[in-house]
């Protein structure tokens, strides 16, 4: 059924394909229980054109990619049918020995995760030196040297000092960037890159992304892109394959998919996407989880979850249909041979939000907060130094409103958000919070104010006691600050929480490893609402989640925020969330606030030159609008040791001499917009 | 084979010493005409110099190795693992403290801090289990306070401090039910290294009192006989190295098993 009609026709344009692959299955374990992890996977990708590969987490995206290679997880992964064909030669055939020829020598890969994907007993030169040796024959001085070259190649500054460092030396974006240069070094016709970017910060990213598109044109080569991230693929892709549940429901050019995606399920991920223009309603979102893949279906994968089903969709499986040009799409509203559904599912429009509560009035009051981490070294533990992680930071926040602090990875976000909290104690400066200075409260006068601010994680695994049933993570806040004295009554209300977070009472008996990311995120919220607090700082909430469960979560929180009153400080990296849901912005390099204002003025008007280039770098996908990437160079400073003057000047395309004396004032722009730059005095 | 054989012995063991009373054992009747009487020659397992027989002997110094083994590892268990949670949890000058104590503990030889613990505590079973447990708790105090020290980084931690917990509930909740697989496969081989400590401490008269059995005692009374009488330290030593040897077989496979889970 998946037969394609791409048989006789393709034949002749099939020998100027580089990578085919026909009907690929992988399966984990044997027999009836076994996972279809991929099943009957077909595409082919061009000399020098860019495939990505788009889909949510656990849809089969990387097992497609290692089964490409054969490195799929022994001894339960392992292929059980079709055709990996490296121009015309079948890679599932080949003995280990040839293969190991190809892995590195024709297709290199690269994989998410650069901290464990580098040996860090091995310098970076030698890492690249196996390589080399392996596929190009090259040792000693020639190798060395060729190191070099590539490492500078990849815009690694400085490369004759770096090839002889050891990967912790390293920052994530140039360690990204040395597994990159691993993967050239055998010059290969292929790159798999699975998320190369997804752990890197924005302005990194698209310095990677730039560069990978450079060497491309240099070199020719072609490339898979694994990602789970439109924004990518819009800046990157000639074709786009988006992969569900183990199958590809739709194939199309870049164009194409951007201008008129046809899946349901595509147009679900293009929905649920946060934006400004969506601000005043609910976001769109998939209902259900994709099904689990050890049965085997006899209807549509997505049936359960599309609005459009019928019920064809729910008897008959749907075929690839593929036009002339390649574009492809497995659903039956596509198929002539099925009678069109008696009404096309009305998408209806999500209601629009209700208005908020007028005149709110500061509920936080943060002003010249500093952390300073001490930096103990020797035998004695002497002071040597501080990390400067927060200095100086100023922050207001009405009741039931969001403020978004947005900025790089080891800015200082997450310390703001627990010197507010007092989970850390601040070196200095003040936090008030409803009028009471939280700072010098301690002990049990602290503990009692607790239930007024609560905090929700980035890391929806690690914020849940797993030996806790989940009910009685719900109701610790209650019980620590004894809320509801009476046990029945303290589990009616647990039931309740689950209910408003859109989970079933029953769930309270189950334990946090029985749920999906975005549950778990949810049991947090509902753990957080439990003491009915006012302010909630979310510390990247959404940033382990994909796009369709953000959405819910993001409407969980849009929903309760009008419910009741919350206030939030919105910490994150993701800018199109900061459109949706805040009020305001706060941007943070290095330890300080660099530009605050309306959340419509910061995106669309920013003043600050780091704002600008943050804003720059953020993928995006109306791709058409010849937006320049503002580049910056290098990384951000370590905090224990900041530039002088304006931190951002070693950066900052714009700096001037002056920037590099003086850290720059306060500068109003409109009201209740400002930033901290000479360029605005 | 690998775990079904050191079960079956251990097995055995618990046995032997929670049975012993009902057996209707008679370690202490003297049978003159039986001294040194090997095993070939009468009984099951031969009889000591004062005519004793040496299967109910063994059989009563299983008794005394195993419940002097359980309630060293519980007490030092429990003893070892608090101290160490609050300390790790706590830092500050408690922490310092108790790491100080750890290591002065850590500098002596653990088996000569037993003898001069029991010879200032004087003879007798009780003082044997006060002087271990008083030197064992230090090996589990180590190790739950490095696991506390990085579990209390985690977030459902910081989320239970900001909810209002008290220190009590987090460290009791929230931070030893996460320690327990270290601890388990600590507890497993200390028991190998108290039934030796015992043995030990029994060689040196520091144990069980005549006419009472342990291991330890059996093989010092024989060890006089050596060269006549070989069973009287053979017999006990072997049924000391099969319980050692199964708890280490058993604690490696344990600790292997754990390790896999430990994400
Ligand atoms: N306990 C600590 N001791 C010493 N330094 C610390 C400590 N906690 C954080 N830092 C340092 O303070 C700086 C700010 O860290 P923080 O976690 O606040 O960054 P962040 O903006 O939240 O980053 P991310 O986006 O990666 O979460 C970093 O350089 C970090 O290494
Ligand atoms: S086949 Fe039916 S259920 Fe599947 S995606 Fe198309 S319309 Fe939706
Ligand atoms: S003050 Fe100077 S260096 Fe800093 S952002 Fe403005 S122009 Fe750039
Ligand atoms: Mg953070």
């Amino acid at each position: 059924m998946s037969e394609c009609n791409h048989g006789s026709n393709n034949s002749r344009r099939m020998t100027d394909k580089l990578l085919t692959v026909r009907d690929l299955q992988v399966r984990f374990g044997e027999g009836e229980g076994a996972v279809r992890a991929v099943d009957g996977v077909s595409f082919a990708i061009d000399r020098g054109e860019t495939l990505a590969l788009l889909g949510e987490s656990g849809c089969g995206k990387s097992m497609t990619a290692l089964a490409l290679l054969r490195l799929l997880p022994q001894p339960v992964g392992h292929i059980a049918g079709g055709q990996v064909l490296l121009e015309g030669q079948d890679l599932l055939a080949l003995p280990e020995m040839r293969m190991r020829q190809v892995r590195g020598g024709r297709i290199a890969m690269i994989f998410q995760e650069p901290m464990t994907s580098l040996n860090p007993v091995m310098t970076v030169g030698r890492q690249i030196g196996e390589v080399l040796a392996a596929h190009k024959g090259l040792k000693g001085r020639a190798a060395r040297a060729r190191s070099v070259e590539l490492l500078g190649l990849v815009g690694i500054p400085d490369a004759g000092r770096r090839v002889d460092e050891y990967p912790h030396q390293l920052s994530g974006g140039m360690k990204q960037r040395v597994m990159i240069a691993m993967a050239l070094a055998g010059e290969p016709d292929l790159l798999i890159a699975d998320e190369p970017t997804t752990a890197l910060d924005v302005t990194i990213q698209a310095q990677v992304l730039e560069l990978m598109r450079d060497i491309q044109r240099e070199t020719g080569m072609a490339m898979l892109l694994i990602t789970h991230d439109l924004g990518v693929v819009a800046g990157m892709a000639d074709r786009v394959a988006v992969m569900y549940a183990g199958q590809l429901v739709e194939q199309a050019s870049r164009a194409d998919f951007f201008t008129e995606p046809r899946h349901p399920y595509s147009r679900k991920l293009f929905a649920a996407l946060p934006d400004m223009d969506k601000r005043d309603r609910p976001l769109t979102v998939i209902p259900g989880t994709v099904p689990t893949l050890d049965q085997s279906f006899h209807a549509c994968r997505f049936a359960d979850r599309c609005a459009s089903a019928w019920r064809t969709c729910h008897e008959v499986e749907p075929a690839w249909l593929e036009e002339a040009d390649g574009r492809g799409v497995r659903c039956h509203l596509y198929d002539p041979a099925h009678p069109n559904p008696p009404a096309a599912g009305s998408e209806a429009e999500p209601d629009r939000l209700a208005a908020r509560s007028a005149a709110p009035r500061d509920l936080l009051e943060v002003s010249r907060l500093k952390v300073h981490f001490p930096i103990h070294k020797g035998l004695f533990k002497r002071t040597v130094g501080h990390v400067y992680a927060v200095d100086d930071v100023d922050i207001h926040i009405p009741t039931g409103r969001t403020l978004a602090l947005v900025g790089e990875s080891g800015c200082g976000k997450t310390t703001v958000g627990k010197a507010i909290l007092q989970l850390l104690r601040p070196t200095a400066g003040s936090v008030r919070f409803d009028g009471d200075e939280l700072t010098r409260l301690r002990g049990e006068a602290l503990r009692r104010r607790r239930r007024e601010f609560q905090i929700i994680f980035q890391d929806p695994f690690s914020s849940m006691n797993p030996r806790m049933q989940v009910g009685d993570i719900i109701e610790e806040g209650m019980v620590a600050q004894g809320l509801v004295p009476d046990a029945g009554a303290r589990r009616q209300r647990v039931e309740e929480l689950l209910e408003q977070v859109g989970l079933r009472p029953e769930h309270a008996r189950r334990y946090p490893h029985e749920f999906s990311g975005g549950q778990r995120q949810r049991i947090c919220v509902a753990r957080a609402l439990a003491v009915e607090p006012r302010l909630i700082i979310c510390d990247e909430p959404t940033s382990a989640l994909d796009v369709s469960v953000q959405a819910q979560i993001l409407n969980l929180l849009k929903r309760l925020q009008l419910e009741l009153d919350l206030a939030y400080l919105f910490i994150t990296h993701n800018i199109s969330v900061v459109a949706y849901l805040a009020d305001r912005v706060a941007v943070m390099y290095l330890g300080r606030i660099v530009e605050e204002g309306p959340v419509d003025r910061v995106l669309t008007d920013p003043q600050h030159p780091y704002t600008r280039a943050l804003l720059s770098a953020v993928p995006r996908i109306d791709t058409d609008t010849g937006r320049e990437v503002i580049r910056l160079e290098g990384d951000i400073p370590s905090p224990s040791n900041p530039p002088t003057g304006c931190h951002f000047h070693p950066r900052c395309p714009q700096a001037m001499e002056r920037c590099r004396q003086a850290y720059p004032d306060r500068f109003e722009r409109g009201s209740e917009h400002w930033a901290r730059c000479w360029l605005l005095e | 084979m690998r775990v079904k054989l050191p079960a079956a012995i251990l097995l055995l063991w618990a046995a032997a010493a929670v049975l012993a009373g009902a057996l209707g054992l008679d370690p202490d009747r003297i049978r003159l005409e039986l001294i040194l009487a090997p095993p070939w020659e009468a009984g099951w397992l031969g009889y000591d110099d004062l005519g004793r027989p040496l299967l109910d002997r063994v059989i009563a110094g299983a008794r005394t190795s195993f419940w002097v083994a359980l309630w060293v590892v519980s007490l030092s268990a429990v003893a070892g693992t608090l101290i160490g949670s609050i300390s790790g949890y706590l830092g500050g000058k408690v922490d310092r403290v108790v790491v100080h104590v750890i290591d002065i503990f850590l500098a002596f030889p653990g088996i000569l801090l037993a003898i001069a613990l029991a010879g200032i505590l004087g003879p007798g079973i009780g003082n044997v289990v006060i002087a271990l447990s008083l030197v064992g708790w230090v090996g589990f105090a180590r190790l739950a306070r490095a696991q506390v020290l990085s579990l209390k980084q985690r977030e459902h931690v910081a989320a239970a401090i900001a909810l209002g917990s008290r220190r009590r509930r987090i460290i009791l909740r929230h931070l030893i039910p996460l320690l327990s697989a270290p601890l388990i496969v600590e507890a497993t081989f200390g028991v190998a290294s108290i039934v030796i400590a015992e043995a030990g401490l029994s060689f040196l008269g520091l144990g069980v009192q005549p006419p009472a059995a342990s291991w330890g005692s059996m093989i010092r009374d024989g060890t006089r006989y050596l060269l006549v009488a070989p069973h009287m330290v053979l017999v006990p030593g072997l049924a000391m190295l099969l319980v050692v040897l199964a708890v280490n077989l058993l604690g490696d496979r344990l600790r292997d098993r754990m390790d896999v889970r430990l994400r």
